[in-house]
């Protein structure tokens, strides 16, 4: 049971870093961070079946710091759509300094 | 002060007394150094209204150090016709610079009453602040130790250098960089305190590093003469081959006993073999080290240089201070030393050659202040013997009295330079105020200076009862009585038995003793007797200094006269005898005990009373032969003076020991820069690899110009720009990288 999980989460976690490192739009490299996200989570709950509940105490932490990052990230890249009329990554480069 | 740990200091009779603010102690001249270093950051002067320079000057922005004094050369007298330019905190300053010396050397009395309070001490006072190296077995203690030895050195430091610091008040107060030398000066004092105060190895190089950084500085504190900046180089550059040594002597002592600290070492140090390779290694790299600093053959060459500095910079770091500071080491490792009989005989061979050669060499030296640095050497030779030959309080007795008359000749010639440079800045002639030609019948202007001149003189010659014939006289002594019996005797070096070695550096000791006596009393012939030859006009400017600069003479000549108290033999009890011995015991004991093979060592009264007359003797003989020898009337002033001929021109010229290193280290260093690295490689190889690079392409001439160098540097940096692109995705790519690559690091492990 653990080995099918871990499998699982890993491949979901290599969706959200193909997603993130491919994807140019920046909602969707937004949602694969949230799908890394909860492949980690995936691992906790997995790994607490056979260690006990301390990482079930984790994801809560995870989800309680996911849901603050979407929403200050997606207040971002609201700000960014207004100020640049786009949400293609390819063009934001006002990073370098 | 906070992390004080009373780890040892608790249960030590000391803590609790004045001892407990032994940290205090170089605290005060850090304080002095911070406050005059802050005030030295002010402009000199302020161009004001009143100026009538202003105008003139405030185009050329921080005025140039003015040449008040010690100039040789012909240049840099513009400003002569100025109005002196004192800085304008001058008298903060004055108050500042001297005040915190004798606030520390106050502190050092009580400390010294509350040693003397506790009756014997056996083991040091250590007060540790923080781990300062704490890195694998290596634990480096920021701590200051205290005991007899670094007491001594203590009272010294603090009381010679206030009477000095004093003295430059009078000397310096005319100077535009008035506040920098008091910061340099200050920071001096602390750096030595730390050395001496060191509770280890490594926290004493420190105070080792920090008085030649500050050497150097005031070396060439007239730093627009060429010749001073490149004096204040070479002492540092010099000093730099003996602090090699200083530093492989602290690995071979790390890697063999594991222990750095002066506790630790002395009782580790039984661990090692009597008189074999590693601890014979590890004072011949400490003596390396001491060479250097204390400027012995052959890294002796610095010291001469180093009277391009001002007057009480000479008398304070190159006569009573810094240069001891390798006699101090070997007292303070006695330990070591006497394990290694070897390494003794070097250093006393060591020391008395460069005695004997050094006095030759003050001979037929015309500056005056060479002829004292050539005695100074030659005194530091004498040191070495007895530290060398295991008589530590002898050596720490010397050193001691020398810092006593050798500051105050330093002194006594500053004030004698001082009026010869008055005399002829009032007359606008630019004569050598240094040389001893254009002196001459100095006794009628200057009795005060002449007297205490005197007292040093016949106290460096070691005429009795004057401080200089006790602590040489000890030396000599126990060097020949160590020759007859002592397991440095024993020893053979180099094949030659111990013995022999050492009553050859006795003969040698006598000789320079001799020489001594000589030059000391030509010096004074020549500076205070016989005719004035300063000339018609100048001779009437001729005046003692302020009281200011005579005060400090005075003490340092009571010292001078009445220092040999301090350790009186027991053939001469004038007073209570061997205190210094007495004192020291705890510290130097075991290792003088070691060296004379478990008893000490006692000569007969015969041996003895001999030994003191032929020491008398022979500085009377000296004496009296530069007075019948010289004759101060024939002279000439430098500038008509007559070559030199014969071997008198060799002595005059130093044996040519500079002129053989140039020729043989500085250009050889000097030519393979130019002619292979910078023609060969940089111009030839590199230069000529660019060019072909770049004219594969368009560009020819403009181009092929660009140092291969300096368009690789731009290469790399155009390439550090690009990783920084500002996109998101690049970003995370190298971060997926990064992480891939640390894990891969890590699952390969």
């Amino acid at each position: 049971m653990l080995a099918e999980s871990l499998f699982f989460s890993a491949v979901l976690f290599m969706i959200g870093v193909v997603g993130v490192l491919t994807r140019r739009n920046a909602i969707i490299v937004f949602m694969c961070v949230e799908l890394m996200l909860n492949a980690v989570n995936l691992t906790f709950v997995a790994f607490a079946q056979v260690y006990g509940v301390a990482g079930q105490v984790f994801v809560f932490f995870v989800m309680t710091v996911a849901a603050a990052e979407a929403a200050v990230g997606l207040a971002i890249i609201i700000a960014l759509f207004r100020h640049k009329q786009t949400v293609d990554l390819s063009n934001i480069n006002i990073l370098k300094g | 002060m906070l992390l004080q740990e009373a780890v040892t200091a608790g249960a030590h009779p000391l803590s609790g007394t004045a001892a407990s603010y032994l940290w205090l102690l170089p605290l005060l001249p850090l304080l002095g150094f911070v406050l005059n270093g802050l005030l030295s950051l002010i402009p000199a002067y302020h161009a004001g209204p009143a100026d009538p320079q202003a105008s003139h000057d405030d185009h050329a922005g921080a005025p140039e150090p003015m040449h008040t004094l010690d100039e040789t050369g012909g240049g840099g007298h513009g400003d002569d016709h100025h109005e002196i330019k004192r800085h304008r905190y001058a008298g903060l300053v004055s108050i500042i610079g001297p005040g915190v010396l004798i606030a520390a050397f106050g502190l050092a009395l009580a400390i010294f009453a509350a040693m003397r309070g506790v009756g014997e001490m056996h083991t040091p006072f250590v007060q540790r602040y923080f781990t300062w190296m704490p890195v694998g077995d290596l634990y480096i203690d920021a701590a200051f130790q205290l005991d007899q030895l670094s007491m001594i050195m203590v009272l010294i430091i603090t009381g010679v250098g206030a009477l000095i610091h004093l003295f430059s008040v009078g000397y310096m107060q005319d100077d535009p960089g008035y506040p920098r030398y008091f910061a340099y000066l200050n920071l001096f004092v602390f750096f030595m305190l730390v050395l001496v105060l060191g509770s280890s190895y490594p926290i004493l190089f420190i105070g080792w590093e920090g008085v030649g950084l500050c050497s150097y500085l005031l070396i060439g504190y007239w730093f627009s003469e060429k010749a001073n900046a490149d004096a204040g180089k070479k002492a540092f550059i010099v000093n730099r081959i003996g602090d090699f040594g200083f530093l492989i002597a602290m690995f071979l002592l790390f890697s063999n006993i594991g222990r750095l600290d002066f506790v630790g070492v002395n009782a580790a140090a039984s661990q090692l073999q009597f008189g074999g390779v590693v601890v014979t290694a590890i004072c011949l790299f400490f003596f390396l080290g001491c060479a250097g600093k204390s400027a012995q053959i052959p890294l002796y060459v610095w010291l001469p240089d180093a009277m391009a500095g001002p007057t009480p910079v000479s008398a304070l770091i190159h006569a009573a201070t810094m240069v001891t500071a390798g006699v101090y080491l070997i007292a303070r490792s006695n330990v070591l030393f006497s394990m290694a009989p070897a390494a003794g005989l070097t250093v006393v061979l060591v020391g008395a050659l460069t005695a004997v050669f050094a006095a030759s060499i003050g001979l037929k030296q015309w500056d005056i202040k060479k002829v004292l640095a050539y005695s100074t050497v030659s005194q530091l030779g004498y040191m070495f013997v007895g530290v060398g030959s295991g008589a530590y309080v002898a050596g720490m007795f010397h050193l001691m009295t020398h810092a006593f008359f050798k500051a105050l000749l330093f002194l006594g010639s500053g004030s004698v330079i001082y009026a010869m440079h008055a005399a002829y800045h009032a007359t606008h002639k630019h004569d050598d105020a240094q040389d001893m030609r254009n002196m001459g019948g100095l006794k009628a202007y200057m009795p005060t200076t002449w007297m205490l001149m005197w007292a040093a003189t016949l106290a460096i010659a070691g005429v009795p009862p004057f401080s200089g014939f006790f602590s040489k006289d000890e030396i000599l002594g126990s060097l020949y009585l160590r020759a007859g019996h002592s397991t440095l005797a024993d020893a053979h070096w180099l094949g030659i038995p111990g013995s022999a070695i050492m009553y050859f550096a006795y003969v040698l000791g006598l000789a320079a003793a001799f020489m001594t006596a000589v030059y000391m009393t030509r010096m004074m012939i020549y500076t205070f007797h016989g005719p004035n030859r300063t000339g018609e006009v100048e001779r009437g400017h001729l005046r003692e200094a302020p009281w200011i600069m005579t005060g400090p003479l005075v003490v340092l000549g009571v010292l001078s006269v009445f220092g040999g108290w301090f350790n009186l033999p027991a053939l001469i009890p004038v007073g209570k005898v061997g205190v210094l011995e007495h004192w020291l015991e705890p510290v130097v004991g075991a290792g003088a005990l070691r060296v004379t093979g478990g008893a000490p060592v006692e000569a007969s009264h015969g041996t003895e009373v001999v030994l003191i007359i032929v020491a008398v003797v022979i500085a009377l003989a000296g004496i009296a032969l530069a007075f019948a020898r010289l004759k101060p009337a024939t002279l000439v002033p430098a500038a008509q003076a007559p070559a030199e001929h014969g071997f008198e021109k060799v002595l005059a010229d130093k044996y040519y020991v500079d002129e053989l290193y140039d020729a043989g280290i500085v250009e050889p260093v000097v030519g393979v820069s130019r002619g292979l690295l910078w023609r060969g490689v940089d111009n030839g190889v590199i230069d000529r690899l660019t060019r072909l690079l770049f004219q594969s392409k368009d560009d020819d001439a403009a181009v092929g110009a660009v140092p291969m160098g300096g368009w690789a540097s731009r290469a790399v940096g155009y390439l550090g720009s690009q990783l920084q692109s500002g996109r998101v995705g690049t970003y995370a790519w190298v971060l997926v990288v990064g992480v891939l690559f640390v894990l891969g690091a890590f699952s390969f492990k």
